[in-house]
């Protein structure tokens, strides 16, 4: 049965080794975000062994492209971007330390693995809700990769913002427990 | 021959655009609700109401409703008794476009294919609009248009079959494009099918069935009818709001169908996320 859960970041690995696929979080504290550009400089950097814009150990990636804030906005609407683009990149995140990742869509198997060997959590919030899941972004602030435009890296702060665990740490995927439920043959 | 002022057709193209981006579409939001109360998926009735929720706070709150706000497509039907005074139309629809979106905060999301640079500050903001034009008997200018995101455009798909195919080949390929999506174009979905014509007129025929109101039914009885099957056939995947699992995978599926060569049988499935947002202006 699903449960649901208040968490804070940065999060450890205790805490993403209870989480099951189909769990509901509410997650609070520092989130950052990055798309398939952000991406690819972070695992450069990681492979020359250089510094990274932000602490990786207990991080969550949302992988997002917000719109441009309205004046007094801390951010525009950001719902998840398909997640499958950060597929290549996301093993050696975890690898480092990051805990999590928030987007929307399948991942592939290399993902899942790691997410089980390194205590990761593939969480899915609701595509197409950026309005929604916006408002639930208290602060944003551009640290790293401005050329990027909407996909630079941002650091926000998010609040209760709501994600269902979708690939957890014993290898569960949501996406297929969910169609072999409901599949009519 | 009518006259009708470049600058007029530039304020109806930004006012669609502000509209849309912020306003889910009444046919989409009822079919949404439909489907949330006919979902038998507890986990699917949530995203459907957390879907049906963000479309009240873009309304009220005029926020863009997807952070994808897509890219601008327009079907024109253009009267051959109207001249555009002052400039072009092309020009026209894309000045709109621009004014649109830089006006309503919505995100830029044309780029160069390889390099992946953002065109806002060389081509235009959102900019070039992907526009379709016709000629058509009268003196107005029919203009469709929706906003068109990545996601669900990613997973499209497109097919020459042998006539042999049939009926039966084509609901396997549409069932088949929608299963292998899965959860990545945000479903629920409505599945727009391209059918006969040219390899390229399937394509657009796709596209431009998305643009048909959600809950409209088929002028053509036998398409109707293959549309109802589609229907059945993607529900049953069992893929359910965001993938999650359940019973309302589509909206709906919308045909368009074309005479075509002897030859061949040309499939298209253009698929678009429960985010309609599309809108028809006459000018």
């Amino acid at each position: 049965m699903s449960k649901t859960y208040n968490l804070t970041t940065p999060l450890t690995e205790e805490q993403t080794r209870i989480l099951k696929a189909g769990d509901i979080v509410y997650l609070s504290g520092t989130v950052f975000t990055a798309r398939d550009a952000a991406h690819k400089r972070l695992v450069d950097l990681i492979e020359a062994g250089e510094e990274l814009p932000f602490e990786l150990e207990g991080s969550i990636i949302y992988f997002v492209g917000p719109t441009p804030p309205k004046p007094g906005d801390p951010i525009g609407s950001a719902g998840p971007t398909t997640s499958y683009r950060m597929d290549s990149y996301s093993p050696t995140m975890l690898k480092h330390g990051s805990k999590g990742m928030i987007g929307k869509g399948k991942r592939n198997q290399e993902v899942k693995d790691a997410c089980k060997e390194y205590g990761g959590i593939y969480f899915g919030a609701t595509g197409g809700a950026g309005a929604l899941l916006g408002k639930q972004i208290t602060q944003a602030e551009v640290i790293a990769y401005p050329e990027l435009g909407p996909e630079a890296i941002r650091k926000i702060t998010v609040k209760d913002f709501p994600v269902t665990v979708i690939n957890d740490t014993f290898g569960n995927d949501l996406y297929q427990m969910g169609r072999e439920q409901y599949e009519v043959k | 021959m009518r006259e009708v002022q470049f600058d007029v057709i530039v304020k109806a193209v930004r006012d669609i655009i502000v509209h849309c981006g912020t306003d889910l579409p009444q046919d989409a939001y009822d079919a949404l609700k439909t489907a949330m109360e006919n979902e038998k998926s507890p986990v699917s009735q949530e995203v459907i109401r957390q879907i049906l929720e963000n479309a009240d706070i873009a309304k009220d709150e005029k926020r863009p409703l997807c952070q994808d706000t897509g890219l601008a497509v327009f079907f024109v039907n253009v009267g051959e008794d109207v001249k555009i005074k002052g400039g072009l139309l092309r020009d026209a629809i894309n000045k709109g476009t621009e004014q649109g979106y830089t006006d309503a905060y919505l995100r830029a999301s044309t780029c160069e294919p390889f390099s992946r640079a953002n065109l806002k500050d060389t081509i235009g903001y959102n900019l070039p609009a992907i526009i379709h034009f016709d000629l058509v008997a009268g003196d107005k200018i029919d203009i469709e248009y929706a906003a068109k995101g990545g996601g669900s455009e990613n997973v499209s798909r497109a097919k020459v079959f042998p006539p042999a195919a049939g009926k039966d080949g084509i609901v396997a390929y549409v069932k088949e494009v929608i299963s292998d999506a899965g959860p990545n174009p945000c479903p629920p979905i409505t599945v727009g099918v391209g059918i006969g014509g040219t390899f390229e007129k399937a394509c657009i025929s796709s596209k431009h069935a998305l643009f048909r109101n959600i809950g409209s039914v088929n002028d053509d009885p036998e398409m109707k009818e293959l549309e109802e099957r589609m229907m059945i056939e993607i529900n049953n995947l069992g893929i359910g709001a965001m993938g999650m699992g359940g019973t309302k995978t589509a909206l709906a599926v919308h045909i368009e169908s074309n005479p075509c060569h002897i030859a061949s049988l040309p499939v298209s499935v253009n698929v678009q996320c429960h985010s309609s947002r599309h809108t028809h202006i006459t000018i």
